[in-house]
C-alpha cells in the first residue's frame, strides 16, 4: 500500500498548482487593495448585489428542482428495465452531452427568438409572438437543458443498486405503490439525490455563458457579475475575487445543509 | 381440515412461450407446513410466487380461504414472504424492519412496541433492536427475515430458500427452529427447498416437482418408502435404479436375472424401473449368491460405509455399517419389500 502512494503524486501535484494556489490566491485578491494592504471593503461591497445572488440563487433552485422532478421517475424507470436496454437508454440521455455546451445552448437563441420557431409555430395558430427570449424563464430553461443528465445519472446509479427483492418485500408487507415510493425507495435514493442536486445547483448558480445568451441583459447572474470584473468594461479584480469567495461560501453552507440529510458514509464535500 | 389455499389447474408461460409450470393443482391445509421440492428450475419458486402475488399464472386459479384471488396485489394478500436472500430494508434497523408491516397499516404505537418486542424475543434477538441490519450475520439478518414476516400475523406463512446461504449447523438448528415456531403459532407455513434432508425433517407434507410437474404429494415417510418414480427415488437420498422388466406379479428382472417382489398389475414384460435404497441391498458371501460384484471403492461416512461395487451391467451404491476389503468378490440380495418397482416416466 505504502508503494502504491507514489501514484497519487500526479494528481497531488495538480491539486496543489491548480486548485490549492489559486484558491489562496482568490482569497488574497479578495482581502487585499491594488497596494496589497489588507481590506475587507471588497467583501463588504459584494452587498451591493446582494439582488443578483437572491437571483442566482433563486433561478439555480427553480432549475434544480425542475431537474429533480423530471429526472426521478425517468431514472427509476431506467433502473428496473432489462439490462441490455438500460445502456441505450443512458446512451441517449448522454447524447446531448456529445454536442458542445455553446453550440446548444445557441441553438436555444433561435428555437425562442422572436421570430424563432417556436413564435413561428404560434403564429400559424393565430397566437403570439411570445417573449420568450431574455426572460429569466429561458434561463430556467437553458439550465434545466444542459444540467439535467447531471441530475439523472447519480440518480440512476444509486436506484440500480436497489434490490427488485427489497420492493417485492414492500409490497409483501403491505405497501402500495406510494408507500413504496416514501418508505423505501426515496429513503435509499437519498444519496443520489442529494449528489444530483449538488450537481446541477453547483454550476447552475455561477453559470454566466446560459445567462448571457438566453436572459439578456436583464437577468444578470453572478457568474456574468465575476466575468465583468475580470474581462468587462468594469475591471476590479479585486472584488471580482471577493464576489467568487462570497460565492465559494453560499455554496459551502448550502452543501453543508445537504449533507445533514444524506447517510454518514455519503459525504458529499 | 380446511383448504387455506388451493391451486387449481395452474399453468405460467414465459412471453417467449417457455412453460415455467404445467397444470399444477394443490390444496394446502390450515396449520400444515407443506415444502415444495425439487430441483432448480422445476417451478417451486415460481409456484410460491404465485401464492405470494408477485407472478399472475397464465391460466388457473388461485382460491385463498376458498375465494379466487387471481389479480389480487401482494399487498391485499393474508401471506407474507421470507424471501430468498432476506430482502431487509437497509436503510432500517433491526426494529425498524420488523415495525415495517405494522408501520404501512398505521397501527399505534404502543402496539407496534408490544408486537415487535415479542417478535425480537422469539427470534432471539433481544438488544439488537438499534443495530443496522448490514452489520448481522446471516443467521440473525435470517431472523430478522421471519420476525418482519410473522410480526403481520399472516395466515399463511411463505419461505423461499431461507436457509439456503447458511452454513450446516446453523441450519439445522434453524429448522427445528421454524418448525417450533410454525407449531407454536399454528400457521400454515409453505416451504421451498432444493434440500431433501431439510424437506423430510420439517414438512408435514411434501410435494416434489420436476420440469413444471408435481410428481409426487406426500408425507416424508410416504416419499421416501414409496417413491412413485424414479425421479422422485433419486431426488430424495440416494438410490440404485436399474432396468428391469416384470414377467409376471411379484416377479422382477434385472441383470438378467430374477428377484422376487411384492408389486404387481404391470402388464406382462413391461419395462420398469426398479428402484432400490443404498441401505437395503444386504451384501452376503459371493459363494452361490444370485448377484454379485467386486467392491471398487469404499468411503468411511460416520454413521455407515458407502460401498461402490461393481456388479454386472450396474455399479451398486450399498450402505453397510461393516466394510468389505476393496477388490473383493461379494455377493447381494434384496429383501422383497426392498424392491421398489416403478413404471417408466415419460420424458
Amino acid at each position: 500500500m505504502k508503494q502504491m502512494k507514489i501514484f497519487a503524486a500526479p494528481y497531488l501535484v495538480w491539486m496543489v498548482v491548480f486548485i490549492l494556489v489559486p484558491l489562496l490566491m482568490v482569497a488574497y485578491f479578495a482581502l487585499t487593495n491594488d497596494e496589497g494592504r489588507f481590506t475587507i471593503q471588497y467583501v463588504s461591497d459584494v452587498g451591493q448585489y446582494a439582488n443578483i445572488f437572491v437571483r442566482s440563487i433563486w433561478l439555480a433552485l427553480i432549475a434544480t428542482v425542475i431537474c429533480l422532478i423530471m429526472a426521478y421517475p425517468l431514472a427509476f424507470i431506467l433502473s428496473r428495465m432489462d439490462k441490455h436496454k438500460q445502456g441505450t437508454m443512458l446512451l441517449i440521455v448522454m447524447l446531448p452531452m456529445w454536442m458542445n455546451f455553446l453550440l446548444r445552448t445557441y441553438a436555444w437563441m433561435t428555437l425562442l427568438g422572436n421570430n424563432g420557431i417556436i413564435n413561428y409555430l404560434f403564429g400559424l395558430v393565430g397566437l403570439g409572438p411570445f417573449k420568450l427570449i431574455n426572460t429569466s424563464g429561458a434561463v430556467v430553461l437553458g439550465m434545466v437543458y444542459n444540467y439535467l443528465p447531471f441530475m439523472i445519472l447519480p440518480l440512476y446509479s444509486v436506484m440500480v443498486k436497489i434490490d427488485k427483492s427489497v420492493l417485492e418485500a414492500a409490497t409483501d408487507l403491505g405497501c402500495n405503490f406510494w408507500n413504496t415510493l416514501f418508505r423505501v425507495i426515496i429513503p435509499l435514493s437519498v444519496p443520489g439525490i442529494t449528489s444530483g442536486i449538488t450537481m446541477v445547483f453547483v454550476p447552475a448558480i455561477s453559470t454566466f455563458i446560459i445567462s448571457r445568451m438566453l436572459g439578456g441583459g436583464s437577468n444578470l447572474l453572478i457568474g456574468d457579475l465575476i466575468e465583468m470584473q475580470f474581462l468587462g468594461n468594469a475591471y476590479n479584480p479585486h472584488l471580482g475575487a471577493a464576489i467568487s469567495l462570497v460565492l465559494m461560501v453560499i455554496i459551502l453552507l448550502i452543501m453543508t445543509v445537504m449533507n445533514q440529510f444524506s447517510p454518514d458514509d455519503q459525504v458529499l464535500i | 381440515m380446511e383448504n387455506v389455499v388451493s391451486l387449481k389447474d395452474i399453468v405460467v408461460e414465459f412471453e417467449d412461450g417457455e412453460r415455467i409450470l404445467k397444470s399444477i393443482s394443490l390444496d394446502i391445509k390450515d396449520k400444515e407446513f407443506v415444502t415444495f421440492l425439487g430441483p432448480s428450475g422445476c417451478g417451486k419458486t415460481t409456484t410460491l410466487r404465485i401464492i405470494g402475488g408477485f407472478i399472475e399464472p397464465t391460466s388457473g386459479d388461485v382460491l385463498f380461504e376458498g375465494k379466487k384471488i387471481n389479480g389480487v396485489p401482494p399487498h391485499k394478500r393474508n401471506v407474507n414472504t421470507v424471501f430468498q436472500r432476506y430482502a431487509l430494508f437497509p436503510h432500517l434497523n433491526v426494529y425498524e424492519n420488523i415495525a415495517f408491516g405494522l408501520r404501512v397499516k398505521k397501527l399505534p404505537e404502543k402496539e407496534i412496541l408490544r408486537r415487535v418486542g415479542e417478535m425480537l424475543e422469539l427470534v432471539n434477538l433481544k438488544g439488537f433492536e438499534k443495530r443496522t441490519v448490514n452489520r448481522l450475520s446471516g443467521g440473525q439478518q435470517q431472523r430478522v427475515a421471519i420476525a418482519r414476516a410473522l410480526v403481520n400475523q399472516p395466515k399463511v406463512l411463505l419461505l423461499d430458500e431461507p436457509l439456503g446461504a447458511l452454513d450446516l449447523k446453523l441450519r439445522k438448528e434453524m429448522q427445528t427452529e421454524l418448525r417450533k415456531i410454525q407449531q407454536a403459532m399454528e400457521l400454515t407455513f409453505v416451504y421451498v427447498t432444493h434440500d431433501q434432508e431439510e424437506a423430510l425433517t420439517m414438512s408435514d407434507r411434501i410435494v416434489v416437482m420436476n420440469g413444471g410437474v408435481i410428481q409426487q404429494i406426500g408425507s416424508p415417510t410416504d416419499i421416501y418408502n414409496e417413491p412413485v418414480n424414479a425421479f422422485v427415488a433419486d431426488f430424495i437420498g440416494e438410490s440404485n435404479i436399474v432396468n428391469g422388466h416384470m414377467p409376471k406379479d411379484c416377479v422382477v428382472e434385472f441383470t438378467g436375472r430374477q428377484f422376487e417382489c411384492v408389486d404387481k398389475g404391470f402388464s406382462p414384460n413391461e419395462t420398469v424401473d426398479v428402484v432400490i435404497r443404498p441401505e437395503d441391498v444386504k451384501v452376503i458371501s459371493a459363494e452361490g449368491a444370485k448377484l454379485t460384484g467386486i467392491v471398487e471403492s469404499v468411503v468411511f461416512k460416520g454413521v455407515h460405509y458407502e460401498m461402490i461395487v461393481d456388479g454386472v451391467d450396474h455399479k451398486w451404491i450399498i450402505h453397510s455399517t461393516k466394510a468389505e476389503p476393496v477388490g473383493a468378490m461379494i455377493g447381494m440380495t434384496f429383501d422383497p419389500f426392498d424392491i421398489h418397482i416403478m413404471k417408466k416416466t415419460e420424458e
